[in-house]
Order: structure tokens, then sequence, then C-alpha cells
């Protein structure tokens, strides 16, 4: 019994451990509670030594100020994230599943050549094709539409992916085989056997990819205009009013809340989903 | 990763009295075609869009950076070779942001995985309470917006009224002369690399907690009988066994952290689309880009493969 302590102790948790994950969690949490601080205070206060770090009453005051400009568009840009982030998630979906059901059950000619090449697309960073893109969208007339940040996005090279390996374990081949001596189509199989089986690592995926697009800036910014997503709104308000850091921060709050609400109500399926895939690949 | 897939010999099943070979009627030809070609119709979506969304305007890109092109007014758009490039690389701010890339890359990469490493640690406790809670808070950072994280980090950052600057006034570090986070190169890069670490950290721990996991219990047991104390067996069973986790690590790391590269980014679309007579110069400014963040991965590949061994 003795002998096994020195492995006891690494397996327990001491006051130490909770020591230096408090200090980790507190330093992940702050920088979120100070955002929202100066986004509940008056503009002057950032600037008293010791900074303010209690929240205060102007919230309803710095994001007045916010909606108020009508250049930046607040309310109208977060409604547009969401129209463009429930369609590229709802269509990454289908397609990274029926793909990927295909890639891990299917057979047919060109299958591990063509799934390279689909992991080595996942090497190419999407900023490098920007300037021709631009001109693609204005010459089909769609500058400053919401079509334009979604087309380009409405598949993913890491979805398809990640869904045919999940699909080559979680899908039994004896299901896919019964069901097609019924009589059921391909369509029919991916339907009812593959899709059920699918759905907790497509749940994963639906929320990082709602995310990545939640987030993403530079495409956005350069084909919207009047039109833009929440992060091309927040980028116009910084760089107008950076002096502002009460109306700024107020703004970063409210753009940052959907996220942390999907976050705290999904978190723990992303954490596993991604932990697994960590092991898996 | 292993790209085989398991194959079943195709089950010939009697089932519910049906001949098991269905003649050429129409139900025959259609299911063919059905099996022929459904799994190229389910592909197809994906290769469609990368191929018009993603190659062609890559392909397009490099072919506009040997060129003097417009982007409205394409009449004039003349071949020129690789002055673009030329032109490039005689810039200062190409070698600036060269020299940013890679020394925040060091900068932000390694203590990155160490922290992380030190995180996973302590994660991995099996009798820890709470154990999503912990796990969520420390994601939490990656779940927010870089445009976000830069506006917060900007004013910790800030000269005279930051939260850094103040506490380290507190223990006497700068306190008639704060320092200047934003203008010099090392104070910026420690900056944004504390920043690009904030937002990663989390997330890497929780790969490298996933790896630690799936380490068979029998290697600790064994080697504590053997005497290994705590430390002995992280070094010579936890970091080995962590080896192939870290290498999967830390290439999703370097996409992740591609945030560094916003400037140059921003330049690109300041050279082509907000002045569109310099867009054969903001392409070649793209592909520029795309061969430093290979050369990047390479070196990070390399770097981590040399120091986990």
């Amino acid at each position: 019994m003795t002998m096994l302590n020195a492995s006891r102790r690494m397996w327990r948790a001491s006051p130490l451990t909770y020591i230096g994950l408090i200090l980790a969690v507190l330093i992940s949490i702050f920088p979120f509670y100070f955002m929202f601080v100066i986004g509940t205070r008056t503009n002057d206060q950032i600037h008293d030594t010791p900074p303010p770090f209690t929240p205060s009453g102007n919230f309803g005051d710095n994001f007045g100020r916010v909606v108020d400009i009508k250049e930046v568009y607040f309310w109208g840009g977060l409604l547009n994230s969401l129209i463009v982030c429930v369609t590229i998630t709802v269509s990454v979906l289908i397609t990274s599943t029926l793909a990927g059901f295909a890639f891990a059950k299917l057979k047919f000619k060109g299958r591990n050549f063509l799934l390279l090449a689909v992991l080595a697309t996942m090497m190419v960073p999407t900023q490098l094709g920007i300037i021709p893109l631009y001109g693609m969208f204005q010459d089909l007339g769609l500058f400053d539409n919401l079509l334009a940040v979604i087309i380009p996005f409405l598949t993913s090279a890491f979805g398809v992916f990640m869904m045919r390996q999940y699909a080559s374990s979680a899908v039994s081949d004896e299901l896919i085989e019964a069901a097609r001596v019924d009589g059921c189509s391909t369509l029919r199989i991916y339907w009812s056997v593959v899709l059920p089986a699918l759905r907790p690592a497509a749940g994963v995926l639906g929320l990082l990819i709602f995310m990545e697009n939640w987030n993403s800036f530079l495409w956005p910014y350069a084909i919207l205009q009047e039109n833009p997503t929440i992060q091309v709104s927040l980028y116009h308000i910084t760089r107008q009013f950076y002096t502002d850091y009460s109306m700024v921060f107020a703004a970063t709050s409210v753009a940052t809340i959907p996220l942390v609400l999907v976050f705290i109500v999904f978190g723990r399926q992303i954490i596993g989903g991604l932990m697994e895939g960590a092991v898996k690949a | 990763m292993s790209l085989s897939t398991t194959t079943t010999p195709h089950a010939r099943v009697e089932h519910r009295g049906r001949p098991s070979r269905p003649g050429p009627t129409r139900i025959g030809r259609l299911t063919r075609l059905d099996l022929k070609t459904s799994p190229y119709l389910y592909i197809a979506p994906f290769f469609i869009i990368f191929g018009i969304f993603g190659l062609y305007p890559m392909v397009w890109t490099l072919w506009m950076s040997l060129h003097k092109w417009n982007l409205v007014d394409q009449r004039r758009n003349a071949f020129i070779g690789f002055d673009n490039y030329v032109e490039l690389f005689k810039t200062e701010f190409f070698w600036n942001a060269v020299i940013n890339t890679f020394g925040m890359f060091v900068l932000a990469t390694v203590p990155q995985l160490l922290l992380a490493l030190f995180l996973a640690n302590l994660l991995n406790r099996p009798l820890l309470k709470a154990k999503t809670f912990w796990r969520l808070a420390v994601f939490v950072p990656n779940a927010t917006s870089v445009a976000a994280v830069a506006i917060v980090f900007g004013t910790l950052f800030a000269r005279d009224f930051g939260v850094v600057n103040w506490v380290l006034s507190l223990v006497g570090i700068g306190r008639d002369d704060p320092i200047e986070w934003h203008a010099e190169e090392w104070s910026s890069w420690i900056a944004i690399s504390t920043m690009v670490d904030w937002r990663w950290t989390g997330y890497n721990a929780l790969i490298l907690l996933a790896g630690m996991q799936a380490i068979p219990r029998d290697l600790y047991e064994s080697a504590s009988i053997d005497g290994a104390g705590q430390w002995k067996q992280f070094w010579s069973i936890t970091l080995p066994m962590l080896r192939p986790t870290f290498i999967f690590d830390n290439g999703s790391t370097l996409g992740g952290n591609q945030r560094q590269y916003q400037t140059i980014t921003m330049y690109m679309v300041e050279n082509s689309i907000d002045n569109v007579s310099r867009a054969g110069y903001g392409a070649a400014v793209a592909w520029s880009l795309f061969l430093m963040i290979i050369l990047a991965s390479f070196a990070n590949y390399l770097l981590v493969r040399r120091t986990v061994r």
C-alpha cells in the first residue's frame, strides 16, 4: 500500500492544485469582467488610479450612445450576424454530415485521394483569396449583401473531416447493410441511420462553426459597408470613438453576450467533443 | 490519423423472402444508379464551393501578383513578373512584419505550451471536484471574438491608466516612467503575446489533458512501485506519452494564432480593395503571407519535435 503512495499523490487534488486553478480561472475571467466594469462607468473613471474594479450604474447611458449613432448600425449588425451564422451553421452541418458519411461508409473510386484533398484545403488561409473574391462579388452585384459573407462558407473542410472521423466509428456497417437489404435508398439511409448516430458530434461541430463565424472579421469588413456584421460594426465603433472607452466597452460587452450564452449552455459538449477529437485524430 | 475504413463484405442475406439478386427491373437500375452516384453527389457541395471560392481565387491571386493590376479598370493591367514582390521586399513594413511575426511566435508559443502543460497537469486529477467547471472556465477566453479581445487588452496595456502598468507600479516597476506597451518593439511583443496566450492556453491545456487521460494508469502504478517520484513520473511517462498530442496541438495552435498576421492582412486590404489600382501589389502581399505561414508552421513543427523529444 505504501509503495503506491507516490502514485496516489499524483492523482489527488491538493489545496495547491485548487489555488493554481483558481488563479487560472481569475485570469481567464478578468478581461471579461473588466470589459463589463468599464462599460458601466463614466468615461472619465477609466483614468482613475487605481483603475475601477467594480461595476457602476452607467451601462444604460453608455449603450444608449452606441445605438444612437446611425453609421455604426449596431442592432443591424447583431441581427445580420445572427442570420449569417445560423444559415452557415445549418448548411455546414448538412453538407459535412453527407460528405462525412460518404467518405466513411460508401465505396467509390478516388475516395482516399479526395479525402486527402479535403485535408489539404485546410491549410489554405481564407485571407489568401480575398482580393479576387471582392471582384467576383462586386461583379455579381452582391457588394454590401449578406450573401457575400454566407456563400463562400457554406461548407467546411474541417467539418467534413470531423464528421468523417466520427462516422467511421459511430455508424455500424451492419445497420447500413440491413437497411440496404430492406430496399432503402442511400439518402434514406443517411436520414434514418447515419444522421441520428452523428447527432452528438454534429452538435459540437455546429457550435464551433457558429463561434468561428460570429467572430470572423476581415472578409465581412472588406465586402460589407452599410449592412455590416457585428464585428465590423464593433470595428467602426472602436475606430471612430476610440476615446470613449465606456461606450466602446458597453458595445463590446453586448456583442460578446450571444457567444457567452452559447458557451454557458453548450460548453460541456464543446469541450467533450474537442477533447475526444484530440485523442482520436 | 487513419484513413483506412472498415470494409464489410457484401452481405447476401435472404430477407423477408425477397430474391437476393433483383433482376434488371426499373428499381434495380435505379438502385445501381443510386449506389454509383450518391457518394459523389454527397461530397460535391464541398468541392464545388471550395473550387469556386477557395481554389480559384487563390490561383487568381497568384496570377494578379505577377501583374500591375487594377481591380476596377482592367484594360491597363500589365504583366510585370516579380516586380510586386521586389517592391514588397524593399519596404521596411514587410520586414517589420516578418520580424514581428516570428518574434511574437517564439514569445507566444513557448510560454503558452509550458503553461498549458502545467494547467493540464492540475486538471488531470481524478479526485478533482467540479471538473467541468474548471474546464469550462479555462476554455472561456477562446470563445471571445478577437476584435473584443484586442479592445480589452489594448486598454489593459494602456500607458497611463492601464491595469497592467498600475499593478507593476505597485511593485515599483516603471512608477515614474511607465512602460509604453504600444510603442516599443519588445514591449508590444510581450503585450500581444500575452493576449494570444490568454486566448489559447486554456484550449491547449484541454487538448493536452485529453492526451494525458489516454495514458494507461498502470504505467504510473508500476513506476511508483519501482520507486519513481512524482516529477520523475511526469518526465519519464507523461511527457513522452504526450508527444503525438503535442504535435497535433501545435498544428491547431498555429491556425488560431493567425491573429498575429492581422496587421499584414489589413495592409493587404489597404493595397487592393481600398486602393484598387494597387491590387497586384496586394496580391503579392497575400501570397507572401501564405508562404510565411507555411514556413512558420514548418519551423513550429521542428521546434516542437525537438523540445518534446
